[in-house]
């Protein structure tokens, strides 16, 4: 990183460098970048790639040190799904995820535009406690949630995996932060043509948001697809499983076989890569978009 | 934040617009309640859920702290007695000791790697926005996949990495099984799976610190160092300020699902951090009172460790942000 933030200076100290020089030296910062980035990059996802090849490898072959089987095979595959319901498993996951996170987008966004950009009494309150809300993870509070959503009669439904996971201050947090710095002069535009306050929020403050729901969208579906404690304790129907206590339990029945471990785990693993690299260009798509405002 | 000098004004404008009949002060103290009305109609949705699995749980947990829950549902008020108990155990008073060790080496080795990385990837260069994607992949695989990727890696004698180090003549511990390299293997294995979302923090408050800044600086001649320091850091306050309190919540209180199929707390208890105690004393031996007493300790100390760094930014906001 000093390195690197070195080379950046260098033709600023001298402005008077030929532009031939600060083509060289910007090739050869790109270079440098590029391996070293590269490199780490290439040990971080390794772990990720190991599990996806060793999950076609024969069981004679799963715990050799060659990256790729020598003879690949979707054996492992067809015995996962033949052994459990995991087609089953996967779409209860994604009714539960991606409902928690449009509803979850919505709500956090309109309470973030009210606590950032409205004068009301008792603001700086309700945002200290809605913050504190924060320190309160799922973990925390499992058993006292698992009592109050028994109560509610909403355990072993789709409602009891729902709801629970909508609520949290991280994304209203994160949105206030965000609305903090929307310049005045927009609203006040506004508010001069008589615009009502959810006219405000909806074609003003929503279209501004677009990037960061962009980012937020991704983290609350990975949290909801990978949540594994509250399903754990909420859910005792076979019906209602959903695919992280299904390769959980999976692997408990099958310690030694680690291809089909390996294969039940990409399976759990595979969707939600896939929906990270799609989101993930539009990611940087409304990063540049949102440069030239 | 405050706009309340600004938009006096067009209030002002505005009555005088509508005519005589609606006094300026009455205009405003209209609009005022509107104001006020709009606002609790947005934040309506989510007060009643966090009431209702939030914060109704978070006072049940205060209460269960108070009372001694016997098997299967008889409850007895034992007053401070799970408190006193607390700061007897051994086994509690163990877990939070391991369990500051295990923040004083992931806070910062999460700021870090996590800035570190964002300061790399904020250049372009070839393939730079496939590299931020794939450093952010661990990220996007849940817990229980990283507890079943691990534990095959690191299978004692046949798995990769023992395999590896056997081939340049090293002998590998067992990573999950000796209780002096556990907590470390949990440790790294944790910045390999966070290091990519505080990357991706700390990349979007880079990119929204403007470029003349920058441009500025060099042209003032300031070095990398002075750089870093005059312009970024500063600026990246507001970023740094989330991190640190998000990272420290996570790390006191995540991780849960790793350590329940990963580690099982052990060997030898060296991976029961407090929040594995309260899953344990809960889960496994039915304390449900105690368990409560012990979170409800936890959420005390987070409270008061985000109470400091509020005072200590002004509200998360700071004096050149207003």
């Amino acid at each position: 990183m000093p390195s690197e933030t070195a080379t950046l200076s260098r033709p600023a100290t001298r402005p008077t460098a030929s532009p031939g020089r600060r083509m060289s030296w910007r090739r050869r910062r790109s270079a440098t970048l590029f391996v070293v980035v590269g490199v780490i990059t290439i040990l971080t996802v390794f772990p990720l790639v190991w599990m996806l090849t060793s999950s076609f490898k024969g069981p004679d072959e799963v715990l050799s040190t060659d990256l790729l089987p020598s003879a690949p095979t979707v054996d492992n595959f067809d015995y996962v799904f033949s052994a459990a319901p995991f087609g089953r498993y996967l779409f209860n996951s994604f009714v539960v995820s991606a409902t928690v996170t449009v509803v979850a987008l919505f709500f956090h966004s309109m309470a973030a535009y009210a606590l950032a950009r409205l004068r009301f009494p008792g603001r700086d309150a309700i945002f200290l406690g809605i913050f504190s809300t924060l320190l309160v993870t799922a973990p925390v509070v499992l058993v006292p949630l698992f009592l109050v959503v028994h109560r509610l009669g909403l355990l072993n439904s789709y409602a009891g995996l729902i709801l629970p996971a909508i609520f949290s201050a991280f994304g209203i947090f994160l949105l206030r932060q965000f609305y903090l710095a929307i310049p005045a002069e927009l609203e006040e535009a506004a508010v001069l043509d008589g615009c009502g306050y959810w006219r405000i929020y909806w074609s003003i403050i929503l279209p501004l948001s677009r990037s960061i729901f962009a980012a937020l969208a991704v983290l609350f579906f990975l949290a909801n697809w990978n949540a594994f404690l509250w399903p754990l304790v909420a859910t005792t129907d076979a019906d209602l499983q959903v695919v992280q206590l299904g390769i959980a339990s999976f692997q408990e029945q099958n310690t030694v076989d680690w291809q089909y471990v390996l294969a039940a785990a990409t399976v759990a693993a595979v969707p939600t890569l896939l929906a990270f690299a799609i989101f993930q260009r539009r990611i940087v798509e409304s990063i540049k978009t949102s440069g030239m405002k | 934040m405050s706009t309340s000098a600004t938009s006096a004004a067009p209030d002002r404008t505005s009555a005088a617009r509508h005519g005589p009949t609606t006094s300026p002060r009455g205009a405003r103290s209209d609009r005022a309640r509107r104001e006020r009305r709009a606002a609790y109609l947005f934040m309506a949705p989510n007060l009643i859920g966090l009431t209702v699995f939030v914060a109704i749980p978070m006072l049940l947990s205060i209460v269960l702290a108070f009372f001694r829950v016997d098997g299967f549902g008889g409850y007895d008020f034992v007053g401070f007695a799970n408190f006193q108990r607390m700061f007897s155990d051994p086994y509690f008073l163990s877990s939070l000791g391991r369990t500051l060790l295990y923040l004083v080496v992931l806070v910062p080795g999460l700021f870090l790697s996590g800035l570190g990385l964002a300061l790399l990837v904020r250049h372009r260069f070839p393939l730079v926005g496939l590299f931020r994607t794939a450093l952010f992949a661990p990220n996007v695989v849940s817990l229980v996949v990283v507890a079943l990727i691990w534990q095959f890696l690191l299978t004692d004698d046949v798995g990769f990495i023992a395999r590896l180090l056997d081939r340049v003549g090293l002998t590998a511990p067992s990573w999950l099984g000796d209780p002096a390299f556990a907590l470390p293997t949990v440790m790294i294995i944790t910045i390999w799976f966070s290091m990519g979302y505080y990357m991706l923090i700390f990349l979007a408050g880079l990119q929204d610190i403007p470029r003349e800044y920058y441009e500025v600086a060099s042209i003032d001649g300031a070095g990398p160092w002075t750089t870093f320091r005059n312009v970024t850091w500063p600026l990246l306050k507001p970023t740094s300020f989330f991190i640190l309190l998000t990272s420290t919540i996570a790390v006191m209180t995540g991780g849960l699902d790793l350590l329940v199929i990963l580690t099982g707390g052990g060997p030898a208890n060296s991976t029961t951090l407090i929040i594995y105690y309260v899953y344990q004393q809960a889960f496994v031996y039915g304390e449900f009172g105690y368990a409560a007493a012990i979170s409800s300790f936890l959420v005390l100390i987070l409270l008061a460790w985000s109470a400091l760094l509020f005072a200590l930014t002004k509200g998360g906001r700071f004096s050149h942000a207003q």
